[in-house]
């Protein structure tokens, strides 16, 4: 066995489940953080404080619906403030739990095992978060549907040209298979908590969501191909759907919008801040739980290269950007450069340089990597400097753009933070929620993980293979 | 009910209570109408709970909460059942109206007593929209922006509605029974004790009432003051004719014009006429190549320093210099030799020769912040040039028996501390806040007996009145006015008193004995005396129908310059404080007016706010900058405002606008601003010397609508020389991008293509469109606040630039509306499809079906789309919503909206043209700002047509589209602005 994983993990000096654990800790530790550990007093502050923000997010929406959106800073020039920021920020997060379910599924990176439930829980809550804003932006937003292509009886369609459209569709496509792709991952562990739950009602429960799962050979028959298959088309959406978001921008003629870079631009920032937000949660979570054996330092590691990876990408697409602006020869876009680096908004934008540029090439030391405060604070930097790139490209494009004499500020109120704030708290409300509901790491495909049994793997039920 | 606490009902009271409310009004009972204790009572008994709200006094929170359920029951009213009273069916329409289809009526706008004629659109008998009338000589078809605006004030709901004393209401009857016993003590005195307050009056009536009433009472007395004084122009015609004359000003004769600052093209009676001519001169267009020049030496930039050819910035003091030493080097008899500056003399000397080799066609004025000396001597300088009686003509005063206002509202003020007057009516005006400081008129009235006062509004001087009347609007009243060239029109009322109001014919006809008589039966009985006999009733309809009475204008007149030794006054050194009228509500008059309040205002495009004006050297030496607040002293008076640094501002010089700081006025023009009255004493009612400013540390925000007057190097407004262009007429065409291509395939427009263009040479930048466009397409105001946040809704806006030089830049004023592009960055990215082309090429919105999503406004390159962020529209009041233009659909929260090139008339031409079988001609549909714009500035028609004018504006060399290099093909275009310098200073100063 020794030989067969040195032959295995050769070049990465730690396992990916420290050593020791079996097909019984493995099951009895995740599907335990549910069932019978105590909850940790962690997990009540967190929980509390998202419920606050919740109550944040509800009175600043009721207010909003009372008034109008004329409650924000938004104005002319500048129509999309904060609303927008958050929507391209939060669907960016969505971003890292396809990749990872899928992509890196597809790639046989099984590392991804003990990490990809959580990284898609934490889409599926991002992109709802995400999904929020479009609708409350709406000058008129009870009518949101008619941006769907609905039967309506004046035969009136969207408009298909308009990349609005196109955005309704990515996302909802991309929340649709997010959600089908977690739930089916879900289920072979529902099973495993509905024969581990001691409580009636909680087997019930799991029971009703498990679907029926008995684990025979033809149910992970069709699992597997379910599975693989809802990964492929997963695949996809994780190049489409911020290249579509980026078509928002990239389709407008406003300078610092009109750009042919933003598509792989906006992927690799997706993704950037995707990983950013795993890791803003995960290192949290691991030391509540005590996950240690099963997030492990490499886990950290290699989510960190990605993160160093993506964030390149990114800087690559700002050098791009201040280039062809100068490249360009129009004055327009020169001008949008110049005032970017040095207009009102230029603390945002050095801000920004620093936070997704400047700071994460501390990734490059192993160290650094490795030593998860540092981690954590870096994974917030960039998930700030995230944020205020999207501000960055929303607000400062529109604030200056062809004519001096409709140039403006875009100051936010109190109900843009409050509105703002509350999507991280409906976000972390609800991230907390499933950690506490349901197993948050995926207890079959983490077993798969370990060597083969070698006599004390018989505590297993439910699930396995 | 409690008999014991029931008191015998007054119904006097009640009578007079009934007669004060007026309209329907609803009451429980006569003991509540009454107001008497044993209703209060009954009250409490009955609705112990809500008892408190009755009486007390109210705070805000439980005075909203009234409003609001007296608004809900309000409309409940409206769904009553019939009314008891027989009503009678619409079966005879009144002659001549047809439903949904509007009449105009031919009246005037009266300000400062001189009249403009207008037509006013009546829509089922309520007014929506004024137009310039053609017909008259100082309209000619066009308006300024308040006129346009004055619609909105005759339906404020803030303005007076009923008869009060010491602020309670009472009914018209009891001011009568006040009033009769007051005169006739007085008459027996020969009304020693009469004293009337009015401002300018040209009505020929009015004189007439008044004329009879001081024969009545011949020791009475009858005074004028309105804050405009123009006393240093009355007396500069008497000091260089020796007696008084009106000047009128042919700017369509003169080829070179002067301007002492002067804003001739912006203020005054005769502005939009001005305009008018001015713009005709500088029309390069269809082979014409010569145009005006103007040369502007004024202290602060003004829409007539805008269009200067040559511009100076002089301290306005210093100015007085400037005349003296033109004057003296005309050889003006009496001129004494001035001295001036080497820098100012090379210029003044190239702009004398220049006025030398004009042979007459040229005009040189003064305006009124200089003395009267200056405008002597201004006269004089017309005389010797040979310009008098070509290009300037002199009328008898069209003003009732002029006098100098500042001396007679001081001998009011005197002979009301004197304790001489027991009895004072003040017709309009409002004096406790404009008067001139020094003269304590406040205090000074409280001396009097009785005091009466006709107004619009309960403002500050009706709160130190005895009676308050409230005053008709001059839509609601008949009356007449002369126009500045003498030309009378009789003013015909478009709608009946909407609050019951009282015109000033009325209340002299009530003086004088005869109550009962109607403004109507005063104003046609004195022109009965005019031109009665046989023909009248031919003459009156006519004059009604035309909107002015034929033939009575004043005849020029010759009159002969004095010549008397005349200088200006010394000049004086230190930091001088110019006090002018604001350029948008005036001398305060119109401050609760909303529309001229977000109005931004020319060169400073400040909105709900006055500053203290100053050049950018004197606010770095005096440490400040803009919106910190100075507290600008002069000996022992101050006020307190927010700095705005002018660009072209003369240095040493403040420039403050006074209208501001009314403390009693509305909802919306309450507090808003700083009042500067408190500067301007009788001494210095335009000019003040030796200002000193202090910094107070405070700061106060100021809503401006263009933030950014510099064009960044880029070349939105566009300008060049006349003689360059005469060389090269093609020369801008070359920077002009050739057409890129689309994705989408092109649209050929087979019928009409509608498109705009707008001459940049002709806009002064006076914005009279903004305010057409706001009452024509219904658009609302959002407040101050509203501003701050870059919300305005004005669908056309009027951008200034400032070019070169700091200290005396170019400034070019541009107006931008939606440019109804071909390619329309706006129309992709709807995602609901709310902005649609329509088959003439017009980028339309479909309120419906717009969902709000701003994206088209992003994607705007000229920034023109409005968003209503809030409900701006949401005013309940009734009489609010009948302003609205039933043409014009009302925009809800949440929508966006734009300029549609007035759809509503091209559909209203294009429905006559069916109806008539025949093609829309050009010059049938005239768009509300082209209509308003009083140099003619816009041009709006059918570009497939190749007879069109519109089509020939879009011809000249000099057209061009604005951001056309991004391919949006926009169907408004621009006429370059030409310059027309005098090549001796071009060569030495510039």
């Amino acid at each position: 066995m020794h030989e067969e994983e040195r032959l295995v993990n050769v070049h990465p000096p730690e396992p990916l489940i420290r050593e020791g654990n079996t097909y019984g800790s493995v099951t009895r530790k995740i599907s335990g953080a549910v069932l019978t550990r105590r909850t940790p007093r962690g997990w009540y502050i967190a929980i509390a404080a998202g419920f606050l923000l919740v109550m944040v997010l509800l009175a600043a929406v009721s207010y909003l619906f009372v008034r109008g959106v004329g409650i924000w800073g938004i104005n002319i020039p500048v129509g999309w403030g904060f609303a927008i920021v958050n929507f391209v920020w939060w669907i960016g997060i969505g971003h890292a739990g396809t990749l990872i379910s899928a992509i890196l599924l597809l790639l046989h990176q099984h590392w991804r095992n003990a990490i990809n439930r959580f990284a898609e829980a934490m889409t599926l809550f991002a992109v709802s978060c995400a999904g929020m804003f479009p609708i409350l932006h709406l000058g008129r937003p009870w009518l949101f549907y008619w941006l769907f292509p609905f039967p309506d009886p004046m035969s009136i369609w969207p408009q298909f040209r308009s990349p609005l459209i196109w955005d309704v569709f990515a996302v909802s496509t991309y929340a649709t298979i997010s959600f089908l792709f977690w739930y089916v991952g879900l289920v072979p562990d529902l099973a495993t908590m509905r024969d581990r739950a001691v409580h009636l009602w909680v087997k019930r429960f799991y029971g009703v969501i498990a679907l029926g799962w008995r684990g025979s050979a033809r149910h992970w028959h069709r699992y597997e191909t379910a599975y693989l298959l809802l990964a492929g088309l997963a695949t996809p959406l994780v190049v489409s759907v911020h290249s579509v978001v980026s078509f928002d921008f990239a389709v407008g003629i406003i300078p610092g919008w009109h750009s042919t870079i933003f598509p792989p631009y906006f992927v690799a920032g997706a993704i950037y801040s995707g990983f950013a937000m795993v890791l803003t949660l995960v290192i949290p979570v691991r030391a509540m739980y005590g996950l240690q054996d099963f997030i492990t330092a490499r886990h950290m590691d290699y989510m960190a290269r990605v993160m160093l990876a993506t964030g390149l990408i990114v800087a690559y697409g700002y050098v791009m950007e201040a280039f062809f602006s100068w490249y360009s020869g129009s004055p327009y876009e020169r001008y949008m450069m110049v005032n970017r680096s040095f207009g009102p908004y230029a603390p945002v934008y050095w801000m920004l340089i620093l936070c997704n540029i400047v700071l994460p090439q501390l990734l490059w030391i192993r160290k650094v990597r490795l030593n998860m405060p540092a981690l954590f604070v870096l994974a917030i930097i960039v998930n700030v400097g995230m944020w205020l790139e999207r501000f960055v490209i929303v607000i400062t494009s529109l604030h200056r753009d062809f004519l001096p004499s409709s140039w403006g500020m875009y100051y936010p109120t109190i109900w843009d933070w409050a509105t703002f704030t509350g999507s991280i708290g409906l976000f972390i409300a609800l991230m907390f929620l499933f950690v506490r509901l349901l197993p948050m790491i995926s207890m079959f495909e983490l077993r798969q993980l370990l060597p083969w049994p070698s006599g004390n793997g018989n505590g297993q039920k439910g699930g396995g293979a | 009910m409690n008999a014991k606490g029931k008191e015998p009902l007054d119904l006097e009271v009640v009578r007079a209570k009934l007669a004060a409310a007026g309209g329907r009004s609803y009451w429980r009972s006569l003991e509540e109408l009454a107001g008497t204790d044993a209703f209060d009572e009954m009250l409490h008994r009955e609705f112990p709970r809500h008892a408190s709200e009755w009486s007390g006094a109210l705070d805000r929170r439980s005075f909203l909460k009234l409003m609001a359920a007296s608004l809900a029951l309000a409309g409940l009213s409206s769904c009553a059942t019939q009314p008891e009273e027989k009503i009678v069916p619409y079966v005879r329409t009144p002659e001549e109206l047809v439903p949904g289809k509007p009449l105009y009526f031919a009246t005037a706008h009266v300000h400062d007593g001189y009249a403009v004629g207008t037509l006013v659109r009546s829509d089922m008998g309520r007014p929506t929209k004024i137009e310039g009338n053609p017909a008259h000589p100082s309209s000619l078809g066009a308006t300024d922006a308040a006129i346009q605006a004055s619609i909105l004030t005759m339906y404020d709901p803030d303005r007076s509605r009923t008869v009060t004393y010491r602020g309670a209401i009472r009914p018209w009857e009891a001011f009568v029974n006040d009033l009769i016993p007051a005169l006739g003590a007085q008459n027996m005195m020969q009304g020693s004790g009469v004293r009337i307050l009015s401002g300018s009056v040209t009505s020929p009536t009015l004189a007439a009432q008044l004329r009879i009433l001081l024969a009545r009472y011949p020791r009475a007395k009858w005074h004028r003051y309105q804050p405009v004084t123009h006393d240093a122009e009355r007396e500069g015609a008497i000091l260089a004719f020796g007696e008084h004359v009106d000047t009128l000003l042919h700017f369509d004769r003169a080829d070179v014009v002067v301007s002492f600052d002067a804003d001739v093209l912006n203020a005054g009676p005769r502005a939009v006429r001005h305009q008018h001519d001015f713009a005709d001169r500088r029309r390069i267009m269809g082979g014409r190549m010569d145009m005006n020049r103007l040369y502007v030496l004024e202290s602060s930039p003004t829409v007539t320093g805008t269009m200067a050819d040559h511009r100076l910035p002089v301290r306005s003091m210093d100015l007085a210099a400037c005349v003296g030493y033109v004057a003296s080097a005309l050889g003006v008899p009496g001129a004494e030799p001035a001295s001036v500056g080497e820098h100012h003399r090379a210029w003044l000397d190239a702009m004398i020769r220049d006025l030398r080799s004009r042979g007459g066609q040229s005009i040189v004025v003064a305006g009124d912040s200089q003395p009267a000396t200056v405008h002597a001597l201004v006269h004089g300088i017309n005389r010797q040039l040979g310009s008098s009686g070509r290009t300037i003509t002199y009328i008898n005063p069209v003003e009732a028996d002029p006098v100098q206002q500042v001396d007679s509202i001081r001998d009011l003020v005197a002979d009301m501390n004197g304790g001489s007057v027991q009895l004072l009516l003040i017709l309009g005006g409002n004096p406790v806040f404009d008067a001139p400081a020094d003269l304590g008129f406040a205090g000074a009235m409280n001396l009097v007996d009785l005091r009466v006062r006709l107004g619009l509004y309960e403002d500050e001087t009706s709160s130190l009145c005895h009676w308050h009347l409230p005053e008709t609007h001059p839509l609601e009243a008949w009356s007449d006015a002369r126009a500045a060239d003498g030309t009378a029109t009789i003013m015909q009322p478009l709608i009946a008193p909407l609050y019951n109001g009282k015109s000033a014919h009325e209340v002299m006809e009530l003086f004088l004995g005869s109550g009962g008589r109607t403004s109507y039966d005063a104003v046609r009985a004195y022109w009965q005396g005019q031109r009665g006999g046989a023909g009248f009733e031919e003459f009156w309809t006519k004059s009604l129908n035309e909107g002015l009475v034929e033939g009575s204008a004043s005849e020029s007149r010759n009159v002969a310059y004095a010549g008397s030794r005349i200088s200006g006054p010394p000049q004086r050194e230190g930091l001088e404080v110019v006090l002018r009228p604001d350029p948008t509500i005036g001398d305060g008059r119109y401050a609760n007016n909303g529309w001229l309040q977000e109005l931004p205002k020319p060169i400073t495009k400040i909105t709900w706010d006055n500053a203290v004006l100053m050049s950018l050297a004197t606010a770095a030496r005096l440490g400040v900058t803009n919106e910190d607040v100075v507290q600008v002293r002069a000996g022992d008076r101050s006020v307190e405002g927010p700095v705005f640094i002018v660009p072209g501002h003369a240095h040493e010089s403040l420039t403050l606008h006074f209208g501001y700081g009314r403390t009693r006025t509305g909802r919306v023009g309450e507090g808003a601003g700083f009042n500067v009255y408190p500067l301007r004493t009788s001494t210095a009612m335009t000019c003040i010397a030796g200002a000193e400013v202090t910094r107070t540390g405070r700061r106060s925000t100021l809503a401006v609508t263009q933030e950014h007057q510099a064009m960044e190097g880029r070349s939105p407004a566009r300008a060049g020389r006349l003689d360059e262009y005469l060389a090269h007429p093609g020369a801008g065409e070359a920077s002009e991008p050739p057409p890129g291509e689309s994705l989408y395939p092109g649209v050929e427009y087979a019928g009409n293509a509608w498109g705009m263009a707008i001459d940049l040479n002709s806009c002064t930048g006076c914005a009279a469109c903004t305010i057409a466009c706001q009452s024509e397409n219904n658009i609302p105001i959002v407040g101050k606040e509203g501003v701050t946040r870059n919300r305005e809704m004005h669908w056309l806006r009027v951008d200034q630039y400032f070019e070169g030089d700091l200290d005396n830049p170019q400034i070019l004023s541009q107006p931008v509306a939606c440019q109804h592009c071909e390619n329309a960055p706006c129309e992709i990215v709807c995602p609901v499809g709310a902005t649609v082309h329509d088959h003439e090429g017009l980028n339309v919105m479909v309120y419906n079906r717009c969902v709000g999503t701003r994206y088209c406004s992003n994607n705007c390159p000229y920034k023109v789309r409005r968003f209503n962020f809030l409900e701006y529209n949401g005013s309940d009041d009734p009489v609010a919503k009948m302003r609205q233009n039933p043409d014009v659909t009302v925009r809800s929260r949440g929508v966006m909206e734009k300029c549609t090139y007035c759809l509503q008339r091209i559909s209203h031409a294009r429905i006559d043209a069916k109806k008539e079988d025949r093609p829309i001609r050009d010059g049938d549909i005239v768009t509300a700002c082209q209509a308003a714009c009083p140099s003619q500035a816009i041009m709006f028609g059918d570009v497939n047509d190749t007879t069109s004018r519109v089509r020939r504006w879009k011809d000249e060399p000099r057209s061009y589209g604005l951001l056309a290099e991004l391919n949006t093909r926009p169907r408004t275009s621009y006429l370059a602005r030409l310059r027309n310098p005098n090549p001796e200073i071009h060569e030495t100063t510039a």
